[in-house]
């Protein structure tokens, strides 16, 4: 490969690349100290030892390993809910003929006009009517299905040729059979956007475990750390391990997927 | 119509689908997603709204005030706090994100070494949970020990409270909200940089235009499109930011940090003043959706229609 020529951008990048990657890199470091190192000004970024009280407290002294537990089966059944409900919903709406299509569909596009804050109260008040506060339900019920996710995959079936699906129709093929076996396996791209979309969301939500959510053992990692720097806001080795177990599985599905992270940023920047 | 040919033409004709049929069909495949999306946002929005006009604490029977709770907002010295936060906060956010966003894209667009490294390093922070980087930049901006007030000590500047300084609060949230936005305003400007025809910079430059030329009239108006929807998409991000402030100051020191969006949080869970505080969301709500036509409207009128 031929050598580039040293370029003057450069000299924004590094500092700029430093300056985004350096404080999760201190994080990552941090949780490994003592309390007393930390303690010290001017701060150190690498450790002279290293220390595991952060991590051993963290996973002892707090219901950190069940957070992660419920942080996994939120994410879980948050992506698996999306890929089902909104596949089918997209294949509806791009490619069924039905009474009342046009009218649903812009009423699902309307509600991403509806801001979270509008709707901390009704839903809370909801959740308590149908009996799922402080469990893990108030977590994932609010990204079983999305407007974003049914307009992605809406805009993903209408990019396919209907001359398959037809084929497959004419044959006999029913039109679940057909969207199973014939269109899914074509929509790869899309779900894969559609899944780390949701993994994104439920993840790193915060607001409505946090509303909905009192009971320490019901708590996402998000709402457990949340809490937890509350009370005790010094035990800063305690809470770095704390940020890296909540941030460490996404940055590294990030680096392994870096495409279709970016691929899914950009989808959801010019289209949602 | 080749269905058709093709359906008359085989020896056993497809077995006849009633109507009815078919819309159930239709609603089959896409009733419980709409359904959820519709329960869980136009339904508890219209609820939002009767709730909104009266007094209740969630608990006993609500007292109807008709359009009372927004008449007490208007007067009430928190609520107007708190709105100049948000405002304040998204008039250093929504710009300052935009106009990072479109340096670092072009920088992240140069053909140069290590240029993988620098995306994976910039875009990286926008997967890590705002709960999380609340958390991390608290500690970050430790008036005693944290490394930014190492680096102000490095430059000769005299060392800040950051977080915990009433007057400097609001500012340090905005540095950090753009930490762990930037990577996203960076990524649909560089998606819409490569989406340009190449064609259009070289006839440019043919004709003698230097590189500033290039991008000042070419390259810019170009990006417009993608500039309004960042700043939409931009002024709803900073008007709803809740997990920010939850986990830095939670609305503090002095409720310099108090937005709109966190004192409804408060006052609904917190005070328990539910009707109050869906009055307050609503007021919001009307707020930014004119903000929101405002911005488009005038883009319309400037020429660039992206909605």
């Amino acid at each position: 490969m031929r050598r580039l020529p040293f370029s003057p951008w450069h000299f924004l990048l590094m500092p700029l690349a430093l300056l985004f990657v350096l404080p999760l890199v201190q994080m990552l470091l941090t949780s490994f100290m003592s309390n007393a190192e930390i303690n010290q000004f001017p701060p150190k970024l690498i450790p002279t030892a290293l220390h595991l009280e952060g991590w051993r407290a963290l996973l002892s002294e707090t219901n950190a390993p069940r957070w992660l537990l419920n942080s996994i089966l939120v994410s879980a059944v948050s992506v698996l809910a999306h890929l089902v409900l909104c596949s089918t919903a997209g294949y509806g709406f791009a490619r069924l003929k039905f009474a009342g299509r046009g009218v649903a569909f812009m009423v699902v596009v309307a509600t991403v006009m509806i801001p979270i804050q509008l709707l901390m109260i009704p839903t809370y008040l909801m959740f308590a009517r149908i009996g799922i506060v402080d469990t893990l339900a108030a977590a994932f019920v609010p990204w079983l299905a999305s407007a974003f996710g049914i307009f992605l995959m809406r805009q993903f079936f209408l990019s396919l040729p209907a001359e398959l699906e037809e084929a497959a129709l004419i044959d006999g093929c029913g039109r679940w059979r057909t969207f199973r076996s014939i269109v899914l396996p074509l929509a790869r791209p899309a779900m894969a956007t559609l899944a780390v979309f949701t993994l994104l969301s439920s993840w790193n939500d915060l607001l409505w475990p946090l509303i909905a959510i009192s009971d320490d053992s019901r708590f996402t990692l998000q709402v457990g750390l949340a809490t937890f720097q509350g009370t005790r806001h010094t035990e800063w080795s305690q809470l770095m391990a704390g940020n890296v177990l909540a941030t460490m599985p996404l940055i590294l599905a990030f680096l392994l997927a870096q495409r279709r992270f970016i691929a899914t940023m950009t989808f959801s920047g010019l289209k949602g | 119509m080749a269905a058709l040919t093709f359906a008359v033409a085989r020896p056993v004709p497809a077995r006849p689908r009633p109507k009815a049929r078919r819309h159930l069909t239709g609603w089959a495949f896409v009733g419980p997603a709409t359904l959820i999306v519709v329960g869980l946002s136009l339904f508890p929005a219209v609820w939002a709204f009767f709730i909104s006009r009266a007094k209740w604490n969630g608990i006993t029977a609500g007292v109807p005030v008709g359009w009372g709770n927004y008449q007490q907002l208007a007067q009430d010295p928190d609520m107007l706090a708190a709105a100049r936060h948000t405002l304040l906060l998204t008039v250093f956010f929504v710009p300052l994100s935009i106009g990072l966003g479109i340096v670092v894209a072009i920088a992240l667009n140069q053909r140069i070494r290590l240029i993988g490294f620098y995306r994976t390093c910039i875009f990286v922070p926008y997967v890590a949970s705002a709960a999380a980087t609340g958390i991390l930049a608290s500690f970050v901006f430790n008036p005693q020990f944290g490394a930014a007030n190492d680096v102000l000590r490095h430059l000769g500047i005299p060392q800040q409270q950051f977080l915990e300084s009433p007057s400097q609060a609001l500012y340090v949230i905005v540095l950090i909200a753009l930490w762990g936005e930037v990577g996203f305003t960076t990524v649909i400007y560089l998606a819409a940089l490569q989406d340009i025809p190449k064609e259009l910079v070289e006839a440019a430059t043919m004709d003698g235009a230097g590189r500033w030329r290039v991008f000042r009239h070419v390259t810019l108006p170009e990006l417009r499109p993608v500039t309004v929807f960042a700043a939409v998409w931009q002024t709803i991000t900073a008007v709803q930011l809740f997990d920010l402030i939850y986990t830095t100051t939670r609305g503090g020191p002095l409720n310099s940090t108090q937005t709109v969006v966190y004192y409804i949080y408060e006052l609904a869970f917190q005070t328990q003043r539910l009707g109050y505080g869906a009055a307050a969301a609503y007021l919001l709500f009307v707020v930014t959706l004119l903000l929101t036509l405002v911005i488009v409207w005038y883009s319309r009128r400037r020429g660039s229609e992206v909605f």
